[in-house]
């Protein structure tokens, strides 16, 4: 069942419309569906998550089916169907990276932010989750950023604690 | 010093910039490729340096490519595999930050061999930075005349595109990726038919690791006799080893195949040792899909031989002692880690990975999770242990794609070779919650096997 908030409805700009021209002209006639994962990054890097409203007019942009849409923005990790924190933190919490600590780091943030993973933090600023790998297992434990996906290499509790504190006066 | 062929200017400042990347010899692959050779004489090159696919499976490229149909007014593509997942590897990422040319070159040079006149790049969404990247570079590329139409006057068009995922492991299995790139979920497809005869769009389609795109331009520059004297045996020319865990020097390492293992451990050249002084106690050799192994049989044959980095002497001895190359991520673990609880970990991530769509591989990765979880927390009990090893047996071998095989061979391994440790678990259920097993006898030397003579 979609929640109220999914609902919340969405217009897309011309900028964002001229961008989605370029990508589907990559593809062969016909075959404009291979849009869809570039074109819902593009959704999220506006929005900051991918509100339905988005993915049906995707899915008309497309001229594809919304369930199309649907089955593949709940299949791929990477898209947020519900808001997060401005900046979403993603910490990568496998094998390698926990070797050297990637544990400590997702319980530290949870202790800086004071919210649970998944949650937002109350100034809407913060959210964190433990992702799978992040093929960086040499420069663990990383981080990463959404939308930019700037990414956060050999961290400490120190160095998160820094990176919070800047993101924070930069709002 | 080994020879470097990727990584060789990768220290020159600038070196991502179209222009130094063409002072250091670049771009000269693509030269000799459309002015002097024909595609079947460049698939011939690539099949005498006997490369082999640097993504996980290991097979010959050169032989993929021979098998691309070519019907009459058909399109043809070439997809590279971009999608880096594999827990312990990430060489690809590191090239393409660092020498993005170099995986544009390859790409131009294969397409011509191929007959593709669009090529796509599918890089895993996660790696943003690395897509602006290659999209910048491919712009260079492009404005300069190395894509676009007619390329050096020689006729051939070709457009490069980069395509990003969305986030999931599954899209690394060539079939999955090409339905990503399809714009669909990522599930694997039945094979045959193989990418090779129907691929993307329905048309012939080689899928391509980054490393052995990029490695097809030394090939070209040198000849594929060249390249194949580099290495051992069947495990021709260099290799990237993205090195992690506890070293003293984690990063990516460009080898010449054969190394032993020993040196790439503790050598300075290398990895540098074990990290902190500690001892190792197992290793990882080729990404978390690879059987794990004791220190003992990580440096040394159940006889005592040498291992070497190598396709073949990673895999002596089979799974009862050896392991697999793989992508090349090399894991090392110190005397402080608990197998179990690395165990669990990659039995998690498979199961959050798994695509769902055969039953032995969506149901069995979260029962092993699960079993996993339950002993590694204090609750086991000595059935599950057995419990765990019939799991894993019934999901090997019984899936559309290897994600299944690659669930069960890290938990299969780690049983195999440390039931010790999971028994402890079971047995020392407060003690296990606050230390770890420790080194045991992982690392004592293993006996030598009894010699006959030969008569």
């Amino acid at each position: 069942m979609l929640k109220v908030e999914e609902q919340t409805p969405v217009t897309f700009s011309s900028e964002l419309l001229a961008k989605f021209d370029d990508i589907k002209s990559r593809y062969p006639e016909g075959k404009q569906k291979s849009a869809l994962l570039p074109l819902l990054h593009l959704v999220q890097a506006e929005f900051l998550w991918v509100p339905t409203s988005a993915m049906d007019q995707v899915a008309a942009y497309l001229n594809i089916q919304p369930i199309e849409v649907y089955e593949v923005a709940t299949f791929y990790t990477m898209y947020f169907l519900k808001p997060q924190g401005k900046y979403a933190l993603e910490v990568c919490r496998t094998g390698p990276c926990c070797l050297v600590g990637a544990e400590k780091i997702l319980s530290h943030l949870e202790t800086k932010l004071g919210v649970k993973e998944g949650e937002v933090t109350a100034d809407g600023l913060f959210s964190f989750r433990g992702v799978e790998c992040l093929a960086a297992c040499g420069f663990g434990p990383v981080l990463q950023i959404s939308p930019e996906y700037t990414f956060y290499e050999n961290l400490t509790t120190d160095s998160v604690d820094k990176l919070i504190e800047d993101l924070t006066s930069k709002k | 010093m080994s020879r470097k062929l990727l990584l060789e200017h990768i220290n020159v400042p600038g070196i991502n910039t179209l222009e130094v990347y063409r002072q250091k010899g670049g771009y000269r692959a693509v030269e000799k490729a459309l002015k002097t050779l024909t595609p079947e004489e460049i698939v011939e090159e690539v099949k005498k340096s006997g490369l082999r696919g640097r993504g996980g499976a290991g097979f010959p490229t050169g032989m993929k490519w021979s098998f691309l149909a070519k019907p009459e007014g058909v399109a043809r593509y070439l997809v590279c595999n971009a999608d880096e997942s594999e827990p312990g590897t990430f060489k690809d990422r590191y090239l393409m930050t660092y020498i993005p040319h170099a995986l544009i070159e390859g790409m131009i040079v294969s397409s011509f061999a191929l007959g593709a006149h669009v090529s796509y790049i599918y890089v895993r969404g996660e790696m943003m930075p690395q897509i602006r990247i290659l999209e910048r570079a491919i712009a260079e590329a492009k404005a300069a005349g190395w894509l676009g139409k007619n390329i050096l006057g020689s006729g051939y068009d070709l457009e490069l595109y980069v395509q990003p995922g969305g986030g999931a492991y599954i899209c690394g299995e060539e079939t999955a990726l090409l339905e990503s790139l399809e714009g669909k979920r990522g599930n694997p497809r039945i094979k045959p038919p193989f990418p090779a005869i129907a691929g993307l769009y329905g048309c012939p389609t080689v899928v391509n690791n980054v490393e052995s795109i990029a490695a097809v331009v030394p090939i070209i520059n040198d000849g594929g006799d060249e390249y194949a004297k580099i290495g051992i045996g069947r495990s021709t020319g260099t290799k990237l080893i993205s090195a992690s865990g506890n070293l003293v020097k984690p990063g990516v390492y460009e080898i010449e195949l054969g190394l032993p293992v020993e040196e790439f451990i503790y050598s300075d050249e290398y990895c540098g040792g074990i990290a902190n002084g500690k001892r190792l106690k197992a290793t990882v050799a080729g990404g978390s899909s690879v059987p794990v192994l004791p220190a003992n049989l990580t440096l040394k044959y159940a006889n005592g031989e040498p291992r070497l980095m190598s396709y073949e002497s990673l895999s002596e001895g089979g799974f009862a002692t050896g392991t697999m190359m793989g992508s090349g991520g090399f894991i090392a673990f110190d005397e402080d880690q608990c197998i179990v609880r690395n165990t669990w970990n990659f039995a998690r991530f498979y199961h959050h990975e798994s695509c769902g769509q055969c039953s032995p591989c969506r149901e069995g990765t979260g029962w092993m999770e699960k079993i996993l979880h339950k002993i590694e927390h204090g609750h086991g009990t000595m059935d599950d242990v057995d419990l765990l090893w019939d799991v894993q047996r019934k999901i090997e071998g019984n899936t559309i794609c290897p994600l299944g095989d690659a669930a069960a061979w890290p938990v299969a391994s780690a049983i195999r070779h440390f039931r010790d440790e999971f028994e402890w678990h079971i047995k020392e259920p407060v003690k296990s919650q606050q230390q770890n097993y420790g080194l045991a006898n992982y690392a004592t030397p293993i006996e030598k096997a009894p010699v006959t003579e030969e008569k």
